[in-house]
Parts: C-alpha cells; sequence; structure tokens
C-alpha cells in the first residue's frame, strides 16, 4: 500500500516505548508537500521522539512512517538524502570555529573543499554571522549557536525539514530571524515540521497544527480552529484610576459573563500586583470592543487594552478536558 | 502612555526578512564517496587537534615519561645497563604509549554523542561507519606522534636499532595497525557506555593488565609458570615481540602476520558490534 503522493510525512500508527512509557503511542499523521506544519504539545509529550523517529534517528516499534513516499526504516538512506534535522541541542562541534562546522556539514553532503568553503561564507552571511566565523563555537551565545544549527541544516536545502522547539530559549530578535528563515523556506517549497511549545509560534508560521500529549494526538486543525477549540482568550485593561477597579470589574462582568459566551467568559480575575490593571476572560473578539466602549460611556477612563489569545495551556486544558468525558463514553 | 492593541495584528511588529535567497542552495551535489566522507571525519578530527592542542598532552607526556622512568628505574637491575635494557625496552614502552592513546578514541566518541552531534551526521546520507573510520583515521596522527616521540627519544638515549629504518618503520606500522584494532574495542565501548568517565575506568582496567602482563618489561623466562602462561597468550606479548624483532632487523613473515591477524580479528568483532551500537543508539 502505498501513501498518497501529495503527502510529505505520512504516519500510521507509529509507535515507541521507552522501558514502561508510552513516548508515542499509535500517532497518525499525514501532512501535505510544501507546507509548515506545528506539533505543539508540552515537555515530554513525545514530540521530540516523533521527530526522531520520522528523521530516521529511531525505528518505531510499531506502525510505519514515511518521508515523501519512502518509507523511513527501510528506505532510510533515500529519505537522508531529502531531509534535514535541527534538533533541540545544537548538533554543532564546540571547538571548531562556525565557518569550519558549516565546511564539514558541505563536504559531508558532496560539496568540493573549495565549493564547500564558499556555501560555508554564504550561510554564515546569510545567517548574520559573518563576523563570528572564525571563532569557536563554544564562544558563540544561545541565538548564534541556534542559527548555525539551523545554517547546517541548509547547506543543501531540504525538501522536509524537521526543526525541534527552533525557537526555545532565544531572544525576540533570533527568533524573529528563525521565524523569517522558516518562512522563506516555506515559500521556496520545503515542508517545515516545527515542534513548539507555544501557540503563538504555531499560529506564526505553521498552516496546520497538531497537538500532541503522552504521546497521543489529541488534536489537529489550523490555528484559528485550535484558538477557537481553546474558548477563551483574555481581555486586558489599564485603568486610569485604580479606584474605579469595583464598577469596571461589575460592569464587565454583567457585558461578557451570560448565557452562549463560553465558559468562563466575563469572570474578572482578582487584582494582581498592580490594582489598576484588569484583566477578564472573553470568549468573543467583538463583544471586548463593546465592553471597552461601554466602560467610557460609563465614565470609566482607560490608559491602555490589549486581548490576549488563549495560552497553548488553556488551548491545551481545554481539549484534553473535553477529550475525557468522550474517551470514558467510548 | 499609548493604548496597544495586540489583538489579530501578529506580522504588525515583524522586521522585514533579511535577504535570505543566499541560504537556499543552488542545487545540491552527488552524495559523497564512503572514502570522501572518511576523509572529512579524518578532517574534522585533526581540526579539532589543531584547536585544542592541549588534547594531546597525554600523548606527549605519556611516552616521554614511559621511556625515562622504565630506563632507568629498571635499566640497572634487569639487565645490568640501562643501555642494554633500552635496546630490549624501548619497543616495549612504545607499544605502551601507543596503546594506552587508544582510549581516547572511545572517549572522544562517547563525549560527541552525549553532545548530539552525532545525530546531525546519522541524518546526512553518509556511508554509516565513516564517521568512526574518519575518527580512527584522525587517532592514527595521534599514535604516529606518539611513536614518533618514543623513537626519537630512545634514539637520543642511545636506542641502536639493528633493523634500521626500515626495521623501525616496520615495528611501528605493526604498533599503529594493532592500536587501530584495539581502537574498535574502545569505539565499540565508548558507545555502549553511558559516561566518558566509565569509558576511562575501564580502559585502564584492560588496558593495565593488557600491557603489563607481557614481555614488555621483563623476560618471561623469569616469572611463575602461571603468569607465563598468561604473559604467553597476551597478544600484546606477541606485538613486543615483533615490534622488538622488526626492530631488530629479525622478524618472521609468520610473526608479523600473527600480529596482522590479530588486528583484523579484533576489528572482525568489534567492528559489527561497534556499527550495530551506532545504529541502535537513541
Amino acid at each position: 500500500m502505498n501513501p498518497p503522493s501529495d503527502l510529505a510525512i505520512h504516519a500510521t500508527g507509529l509507535t515507541k516505548h521507552f522501558g514502561g512509557t508510552h513516548a508515542v503511542d499509535n500517532l497518525e499523521l499525514a501532512i501535505p508537500k510544501g507546507c509548515v506544519y506545528g506539533f505543539l504539545g508540552p515537555n515530554g509529550a513525545g514530540k521530540t521522539t516523533t521527530v526522531r523517529m520520522l528523521a530516521t534517528l529511531l525505528r518505531p516499534d510499531a506502525g510505519t512512517a514515511s518521508v515523501l513516499g519512502l518509507d523511513t526504516v527501510r528506505q532510510a538512506e533515500s529519505v537522508r538524502e531529502r531531509i534535514a534535522l535541527t534538533g533541540q541541542f545544537a548538533a554543532l562541534d564546540q571547538d571548531l570555529t562556525g565557518a569550519e562546522n558549516l565546511t564539514v556539514a558541505a563536504r559531508l553532503l558532496g560539496y568540493r573543499p573549495r565549493a564547500a568553503r564558499i556555501r560555508a561564507a554564504e550561510l554564515l552571511s546569510g545567517f548574520g554571522l559573518d563576523d563570528a566565523a572564525p571563532r569557536q563555537v563554544k564562544t558563540y551565545s544561545g541565538g548564534m549557536r541556534r542559527r548555525l544549527d539551523i545554517a547546517a541544516s541548509l547547506v543543501a536545502t531540504p525538501e522536509v525539514l524537521f526543526l525541534d522547539e527552533p525557537t526555545t530559549g532565544l531572544d525576540p530578535a533570533s527568533r524573529n530571524q528563525v521565524w523569517a528563515t522558516i518562512r522563506a523556506l516555506a515559500n521556496a517549497g520545503t515542508t517545515v515540521l516545527l515542534t513548539t511549545q507555544y501557540l503563538a509560534e504555531a499560529d506564526e508560521l505553521a498552516s496546520r497544527v497538531a497537538v500532541i500529549d503522552h504521546g497521543h494526538l489529541i488534536a489537529e486543525g489550523s490555528p484559528g480552529e485550535l484558538r477557537a477549540a481553546g474558548g477563551t482568550g483574555r481581555l486586558r485593561l489599564r485603568l486610569a484610576d485604580a479606584e474605579r477597579r469595583p464598577d469596571a470589574a461589575e460592569l464587565l462582568h454583567r457585558l461578557l459573563g451570560g448565557s452562549g459566551s463560553g465558559s468562563g467568559s466575563g469572570s474578572v480575575e482578582a487584582a494582581g500586583s498592580d490594582p489598576a490593571d484588569v484583566t477578564v476572560a472573553v470568549a468573543d473578539a467583538a463583544r471586548a470592543t463593546e465592553a471597552i466602549a461601554e466602560l467610557s460611556r460609563g465614565g470609566i477612563a482607560l490608559t491602555g487594552f490589549s486581548l490576549d489569545q488563549p495560552s497553548l495551556e488553556e488551548v491545551f486544558l481545554a481539549l484534553t478536558t473535553t477529550a475525557a468525558p468522550a474517551a470514558a463514553a467510548s | 502612555m499609548t493604548l496597544t492593541p495586540t489583538a489579530d495584528t501578529p506580522n504588525a511588529t515583524q522586521p522585514a526578512p533579511r535577504p535570505l535567497a543566499t541560504i537556499l542552495a543552488a542545487q545540491r551535489p552527488p552524495r559523497p564517496t564512503a572514502w570522501a566522507a572518511c576523509r572529512v571525519f579524518a578532517w574534522r578530527a585533526l581540526l579539532k587537534i589543531r584547536h585544542v592542542p592541549e588534547q594531546l598532552s597525554d600523548v606527549i607526556a605519556v611516552p616521554i615519561i614511559f621511556t625515562l622512568l622504565f630506563t632507568y628505574l629498571f635499566g640497572g637491575a634487569l639487565a645490568g645497563s640501562t643501555h642494554r635494557y633500552l635496546q630490549t625496552l624501548l619497543p616495549g614502552t612504545l607499544v605502551m604509549a601507543v596503546l594506552l592513546a587508544t582510549m581516547y578514541t572511545g572517549i572522544n566518541l562517547n563525549t560527541d554523542h552525549a553532545a548530539g552531534v552525532y545525530d546531525r551526521f546519522r541524518t546526512l546520507p553518509i556511508w554509516r561507519p565513516a564517521p568512526i573510520i574518519g575518527a580512527l583515521l584522525g587517532d592514527t596522527a595521534r599514535y604516529l606522534l606518539a611513536s614518533a616521540l618514543v623513537v626519537g627519544l630512545g634514539l637520543a638515549l642511545g636506542f641502536r636499532p639493528h633493523g634500521g629504518a626500515v626495521g623501525v618503520g616496520i615495528g611501528v606500522a605493526l604498533v599503529v595497525a594493532f592500536a587501530l584494532a584495539l581502537s574498535w574495542v574502545f569505539c565499540w565501548l565508548g558507545l555502549v557506555l553511558r559516561t566518558p568517565n566509565a569509558v576511562t575506568n575501564l580502559a585502564f582496567l584492560v588496558l593495565f593488565p593488557l600491557t603489563m602482563a607481557s614481555n614488555t618489561f621483563v623476560d618471561p623466562h623469569t616469572l611463575p609458570g602461571w603468569l607465563r602462561a598468561v604473559v604467553d597468550a597476551n597478544p600484546v606479548s606477541h606485538l613486543v615481540a615483533a615490534t622488538r624483532d622488526a626492530m631488530a632487523g629479525t622478524a618472521s613473515g609468520t610473526q608479523v602476520g600473527a600480529v596482522l591477524l590479530t588486528a583484523l580479528a579484533t576489528i572482525a568483532v568489534f567492528a559489527p558490534l561497534t556499527m550495530h551500537a551506532y545504529n541502535r543508539k537513541s
């Protein structure tokens, strides 16, 4: 049975145990070519194990996986010609310089010595690492290491790129650069499978997202669909006058609560360190703007507001709590 | 203070992407041959030595210390004079110095694995044993360096091999060949043991009896029967004897052949074990 040819990654019943724990359990995946696919879940959910199986580093205990129609176990060698992996921990040689690391990678992909040096220089400049090129990697910052590590995966543009938590621990500037790189690759036709702990990151980059927990796939869809499943976002307000907090809370509860507005909507969080800040759960962005208008009509002046999307934890909790009764019923 | 609406404006604060066209490769070159991949890994090992020359301190210090220590400590007692003792001892210290350096192969492999460096190599379409064989090629440079130090120091102290440059060359070649075979044992240990420390500890447990319970320092005829049986069975004794005779210009083809056969047998056992461990390593 051949998987459909338009799939970059196809997994059926993919399973991996470590001792007694099911790191990945009966996972089904069908990822179309050319998309950025987000793999979302907390630490220990099985994201890395799945990526390692797909990238031919780990042999599944059960089930099969194919990358671009090639079996990851029986045709591992052919899979390796078309993929690249940037793991969670930089796969770099600390003792070598940035330029040497990339030159080694290029030569291992078949570049002649001179061409390898040219390719390495090209990538170093593309990733803003020209100045650091002659320095040993052990002197690099975390962001520089990550960029170099991703650069090493792009020496030969892969058809499928696995990025395991590429932005964890990065400063915002480095993170933006990684994001821009991922977008450029996707535009050039590379399929990117990206694991992340942040819904916002999946939102930024991914056209489809799988949520994984305890080795199980618990939801799959577009980021918007996931956020909708997660229900409530948060409206954060800053009052001009902290004394008006009780009035604002009462008004918000009345406007945003009530039937049909989603679980928890309208509940105002207790005052934090700054009594001028008010945070309220809100299910519907349209009603949030009404509430803001209503506050100013009621004479409660604001100095700022923002509407936050539900965090991964909230989406995650929503998904796991709704999934539990269904599982119990079946 | 300004209003800070953030909802539904995800791209508003993104800087324009840098020109990223350069990061895309024009085309992929054909994959390297097995030999080319091995050479890259050997080059990588030499680069590491160039950047961290301190790692050679053991390879440099141990041969010098051993040669001086054993020559002057035992020479008078065992052979009547240090000069006479040196003629039989030197090939032995050469063997000991080079064999002790083999453990670093395993320690380095273990360290690289812990750092995740091999994850990248294992997702590349290269000949699977290339990282290990390339590392061994790089180690050959260490073994040759240790050999040059021992032989050079020996010559300075009065070692006069009758086999001449050719005899010394054959002797060194035998020692390096045997060391490369033994390196596979440490490659395997480097992959199956958890920490570099564990590799070091086990390496000393293996290497000390192997090199000491041999004919390196004393004539086996002076030993009690049981120990003599052990010494005669020890492949290192055969290596030392063959190296001695090669340097003296009296080695037989059988002697040389036996050493090479032992080396090949060791590789035949431990290379598959190593590759199995390498492929299974998660």
